[in-house]
């Protein structure tokens, strides 16, 4: 299958110029590939860094060294090194993040934040709303909602927009950061077959799962970041 | 593995729109701004961000050609050759800053004839490049007065009878009408209620992206920053101290200061 990232030696250190230079090393020398239809599953104690790697993966947060090829419009592209617009382009098409949080934008409809990404790939109005509103159907997120802003949903309603925006159309490459947390059983297992769809479809999946039931619904593999822990 | 990719190949833009080089503005022994220099492409949307006093309004003035820069290069790319802003006349400059460059001030009061009335005002853009058919014009300033919100009955009212928020938002219109490539703000939401400006927030963001526009921001507050930019550089003391993806400055901010800026933000 296609290698859709390789990492090579990626390493990170925060640096906390206003608490004394204080440095914390995450990890150092982390190495591993992902290819199309696969589904890696961060592993590690809380505070080992899966966030924090999976945000690199992103291009959100920059590695002190090291290397990620994003496969992207059928060539590798280190996103660390990538201009801005050139991050925006590969987040576009190819990469696609699943946060625990909604960002809420004031004023903008459920309906509307799951067609967005839809739109951006040139789909138009018309099949967008229709697929968006068979996402949001899916996750049972009541459909009087859908015409409403989710600043004042519930944390699991904000967490079901949230997800349904990153499966109406999913990325050749999808991060998922605890997508679960506050749903309950029977949504939970929408997601699980949600990211397996993606997964068969031939994306390649790197995601952080807490609920053992769901991480080993999903994982085809996983990664220890413990073992790249850098000694303090 | 070469892995630098050049993002013409990918069928980004080619050229910049604008390139700013070396760029610094001195009062006196004082640092404006110093030696600032970036690229900006089309329908990238750049943040200015720092606090008050950091620079950021007079790098602003110079890039829009109000003001000229003691050093440097700001060359603009509208049609096929790039244009040095401030080598070229007066009138030519002039020009550019109403066809192809639209400036929204932070007090409306600055970008708006208080005595014409609405749809005056976004008429007289119009006008300004070259419209002459009066029911068409008034047809554009409707459509736009909707655009932004302002009810259709209103079109005749002046600015002065308006709210802040209103004011505002007819200032955008006034200067979107005349479809420019670029567009500076400073601290477009600077002065406004917090509802006022969510809702003007939520204007500019679709109609950057429905119109493609490039722009230029300039704001000391950070959640605006994050909502309408693509990029970002911090200013301290005239000097860029930190630049990037607006979301990787943010989230992982490297220099002191940035670090102190975000840090330094209440959340709700």
């Amino acid at each position: 299958m296609t290698t859709m990232i390789h990492v090579e030696n990626v390493a990170k250190e925060f640096t906390l110029h206003n608490q004394g230079g204080v440095r914390l090393p995450v990890f150092d020398n982390v190495n591993f590939s992902v290819a199309a239809g696969e589904a890696l599953v961060l592993a590690g104690a809380s505070g080992a860094g899966k966030s924090s790697l999976l945000r690199i993966l992103y291009g959100n947060y920059r590695p002190t060294s090291g290397a990620i090829a994003i496969t992207h419009g059928g060539r590798q592209i280190d996103i660390v090194s990538a201009v801005p617009r050139t991050v925006l382009d590969i987040r576009r098409r190819t990469l696609g993040f699943v946060s625990q949080f909604l960002r809420v934008i004031p004023r903008v409809t459920a309906l509307d934040i799951v067609r967005d990404p839809l739109l951006a790939r040139g789909v138009s109005p018309e099949e967008a709303s229709e697929r968006a509103k068979a996402m949001l159907a899916r996750l049972n997120l009541p459909q009087r909602l859908w015409d409403l802003a989710p600043a004042t949903f519930s944390g699991g309603e904000q967490q079901r927009v949230n997800i349904a925006r990153s499966f109406v159309d999913p990325s050749p490459i999808m991060l998922i950061d605890e997508p679960t947390a506050s749903l309950d059983a029977n949504n939970r297992n929408v997601v699980v077959r949600l990211i397996a769809e993606a997964r068969e479809q031939g994306s390649a999946i790197v995601g952080i799962f807490h609920d053992e039931a769901v991480r080993e619904a999903v994982a085809t593999r996983y990664l220890d970041i413990t073992d790249f822990r850098k000694a303090a | 593995m070469n892995m630098q990719v050049n993002p013409q190949e990918l069928g980004l833009d080619p050229a910049p729109l604008l390139s700013v080089a070396g760029v610094s503005r001195f009062y006196g022994e004082r640092i404006g701004c110093a030696d600032v220099s970036f690229d900006l492409w089309p329908g990238e949307v750049l943040g200015i961000v720092g606090e008050s006093g950091s620079g950021k309004s007079t790098l602003l003035r110079c890039l829009a050609g109000i003001d000229k820069p003691d050093e440097g290069q700001v060359l603009f790319r509208g049609g096929t050759e790039p244009l040095d802003i401030y080598s070229v006349a007066e009138q030519e400059r002039r020009r550019l800053m109403c066809t192809a460059w639209g400036i929204v001030h932070q007090n409306p009061r600055d970008g708006l004839r208080m005595d014409v009335s609405a749809g005056g005002n976004v008429g007289e853009r119009l006008m300004d490049n070259g419209a002459r058919h009066y029911g068409k014009i008034r047809e554009t300033a409707l459509d736009w007065l909707q655009r932004v919100e302002i009810a259709a009955g209103r079109i005749d009212d002046r600015p002065r009878q308006f709210s802040g928020g209103m004011q505002q938002r007819l200032q955008i219109a006034r200067v979107l009408v005349s479809e420019p490539k670029l567009v500076f703000m400073d601290e477009p939401t600077g002065g406004l209620d917090v509802s006022v400006q969510a809702r003007l927030l939520d204007l500019l963001r679709v109609l950057v992206r429905d119109l493609g526009l490039a722009a230029i921001i300039v704001t000391h507050d950070l959640a605006v920053a994050r909502l309408l930019t693509d990029r970002l550089m911090v200013m301290k003391d005239g000097r860029v101290v930190e630049q990037g993806l607006t979301d990787q400055v943010l989230d992982d901010p490297h220099h002191a200061y940035t670090q102190l800026l975000t840090s330094a933000v209440l959340t709700v």
